[in-house]
């Protein structure tokens, strides 16, 4: 360790914490300077390479729809099936080493250094994190994925020739007993929103936290690798990962983006008739970057939470007005019953071996691990971003459990909704609709709905916002090898670009399924790389202050 | 005339701060002012430090060299924002009522097309605060 005045060593933090001894300075890769007025800081060769990877997939894909197409496709089934075992055990080691954090007395290290105080409230905090994380899935499956599951556990389970279930029901379905069919079908939703994915997250965005404020590492991906590689990680090994971090984040948005607008177009075209088509799509995706790009304007504080915690409480507003006017208690013991539901089924859900529902625990079940890992470098490098000076303990609960419980909740409203409409009712248009309408038809029952269902393509396009200005600010900083405080035009570009590839992709021929494909496949690696991380996190507490 | 003068500072790019340090130090002779030199950094690692405490320290050790060289009474104050680039401006008019400043005296770029879209810091602090505005060309 050097003098803290010359600027090369690192120094204490606030209160105690163990610092790393590194000679890299952050930002010494970087080239700054000016393109015409426009500054710019990027790291070298991290942002070069980046770019153009995503313009050669770009031009791939577009180019060549077909090859693209069936390469994309054969990875994807390659990945998802191949792998089901491993990203359902490594999902499972990832909640096991959370609740192990929870417990021990790493949980008392507080991110930041002993002394360091949260730069957020619990409301703000909690807003940013849930709106980056999965609020836009909420809206898209919170009515889709249990009404999905139910419909395939009472059809029950069906036999190829092969002796392979050829059905999609979880586990071994509820043929024919409806009750049990609406349990299986929650406890399987619940199951792919609940702890899994925010332990995945939980897991990434600890370790950045950790190794940036307390080791003093700069707040890129590659930092949790230096308990691994140590000064390895300033080159190449640490080049790649940063560029599948950033690849990932890219394409993981800019594909959402395509679907969300398509989820958006359905949405107004059954409010206001507003006829379906790439040309609604390509005004609502250059809308949706331009409230993001005047939201990466006004910053973190005054842009990305202000837009969170809007969309929070519009999301809330839905939930309590579904509450209410819908089955209430119905729901509401529905909320109970289905948590209980989850516990109980969560063993053989979370089995990684030996399964025969192989359609739902590799269509579903793997098919979403593999997604949230790849989004996990963007979630949780956001997350680690807006969690500084909390526990271990505190953000571990606060990550795991707390969203949790909301997505129980959301999948209970709705989901719960939709289901008793079948039900009781015998109002199947939920049920038979396509998934991007399941939930303006499931609202379309209730009173007040053109204003309701309004209120539901508002949050989906702003929760696309705040995941698009978010994800800008994250892709800019790990292309300015850390830097938080990079030229504003960069982050324009990244805005930009985002949705300059969803539009592209969306105009092309199967364009967004192979991307989104491609995506998935990249989250093959992270389960590795995310295995990794839970060893640093380990290792990096484990010097730490308690 | 003036008894508070504060000079924003950025560590990160000492070499351009060259004349508006000079033109404060010799305004806070002519006056007897005290100086503050201000920063706003971010609380996450940056190529100036790796933390608060880190980034404080240097800020003093800047202060108190400036002291030394210009022979004034030089104090510092680091303020850490969630995203300096963005919330430069209002943290600056904040430290500025904070301060008592009644001349704050900064560096600023050469006006340029991108100021259309992005007003530089010098003018906007000049356009929204109480203080007088010293704003010295780069």
């Amino acid at each position: 360790m050097t003098d803290e005045n010359t600027n090369q060593g690192i120094p204490e933090p606030e209160g105690e914490a163990a610092l790393i001894d590194t000679d890299y300075e952050i930002g010494q890769d970087n080239i700054d300077g000016s393109v015409g007025p426009f500054g710019f800081d990027i790291h070298n060769p991290v942002f070069l390479i980046s770019g153009l990877c995503v313009f050669f997939f770009v031009f791939y894909a577009l180019a060549l729809p077909e090859q693209a197409g069936s390469v994309f496709s054969w990875l994807f089934s390659f990945v998802t099936k191949g792998f089901d075992w491993f990203f359902i055990g490594a999902a499972n080691i990832f909640v096991l080493f959370c609740f192990l954090l929870i417990v021990t007395p790493y949980g008392r290290v507080r991110l930041g250094g002993a002394d360091a105080t949260p730069d957020y409230s619990y409301l703000g905090w909690f807003a940013m994190l849930f709106a980056a994380g999965m609020g836009i899935g909420l809206m898209f499956y919170g009515v889709a994925e249990p009404m999905s599951h139910f419909s395939s556990s009472l059809g029950g389970t069906t036999v190829g020739e092969d002796g392979i279930r050829t059905d999609w029901a979880p586990l071994g379905g509820a043929a024919g007993d409806q009750a049990e069919a609406v349990r299986l079908g929650m406890a399987a939703t619940i199951f792919h929103w609940g702890l899994h994915p925010w332990a995945i997250y939980a897991v990434v965005a600890l370790s950045l936290a950790l190794f940036s404020y307390n080791k003093g590492l700069p707040l890129t991906i590659r930092s949790a690798f230096y308990p691994i590689l140590g000064e390895r990680v300033w080159g190449w090994w640490g080049h790649c990962i940063d560029i599948l971090a950033v690849f990932a984040t890219l394409f993981g948005l800019a594909t959402s983006l395509g679907f969300g607008a398509i989820q958006a177009n359905a949405g107004l075209n059954e409010l206001f008739g507003i006829p379906i088509g790439s040309t609604t799509e390509v005004v609502l995706i250059s809308a949706i970057t331009a409230v993001a790009l005047i939201s990466v304007l006004r910053g973190l504080d005054g842009g990305v939470k202000v837009l969170s915690e809007i969309n929070m409480g519009l999301a809330f507003a839905l939930l309590l007005f579904v509450l209410l006017v819908g089955p209430t208690l119905f729901l509401l013991t529905g909320f109970f019953d289905y948590l209980l539901a989850y516990v109980q089924y969560l063993p053989a859900l979370a089995n990684p071996i030996g399964r025969e529902d192989v359609n739902f625990s590799q269509g579903w079940t793997s098919f979403y691990w593999a997604w949230w890992i790849s989004w996990s470098p963007f979630v949780g490098m956001f997350i680690a971003r807006v969690s500084r000076g909390r526990t271990v303990r505190e953000f571990v609960t606060c990550v795991l459990l707390i969203p949790s419980l909301v997505c129980v909740l959301w999948m209970s409203v709705f989901g719960g909704a939709a289901l008793n409409q079948v039900i009781a009712d015998g109002y199947t248009a939920a049920q038979d609709a396509d998934l991007e309408i399941k939930l303006f038809k499931m609202l379309a029952e209730l009173p007040l709905a053109s204003i309701t269902s309004f209120i539901g393509i508002v949050l989906v396009i702003v929760f696309f916002v705040t995941s698009s200005d978010s994800g800008s600010l994250v892709i800019d900083t790990i292309t300015a090898g850390g830097k938080v405080d990079a030229p504003v035009p960069q982050r324009v570009f990244w805005c930009v670009f985002e949705g300059a590839v969803a539009i592209v992709l969306l105009l092309s021929a199967g364009g967004l399924q192979s991307l989104q494909s491609m995506v998935i496949s990249t989250g093959l690696p992270f389960t590795v790389v995310l295995l990794a991380m839970c060893w640093a996190i380990w290792r990096g507490l484990s010097t730490e202050a308690r | 005339m003036f008894a508070t003068i504060m000079i924003p500072v950025d560590l990160a790019h000492q070499d351009h701060l060259g004349k508006a340090l000079q033109c404060g130090a010799d305004l806070a002779r002519q006056y007897g002012s005290r100086v503050i030199y201000v920063s706003v950094a971010t609380a996450a690692p940056s190529s100036v430090a790796h933390n608060p405490a880190e980034f404080d320290a240097k800020l003093q050790g800047f202060a108190a060299s400036q002291a030394e060289t210009h022979g004034i009474t030089a104090e510092a104050l680091a303020v850490f924002s969630h995203d300096p680039v963005t919330d430069l401006d209002p943290t600056l008019l904040k430290a500025i009522k904070d301060t008592g400043a009644d001349l704050v005296v900064m560096a600023s770029h050469l006006p340029r097309l991108t100021d259309y879209i992005w007003p530089s810091n010098g003018g906007t602090i000049a356009s929204h605060s109480g203080a007088s505005v010293f704003v010295v060309r780069g």
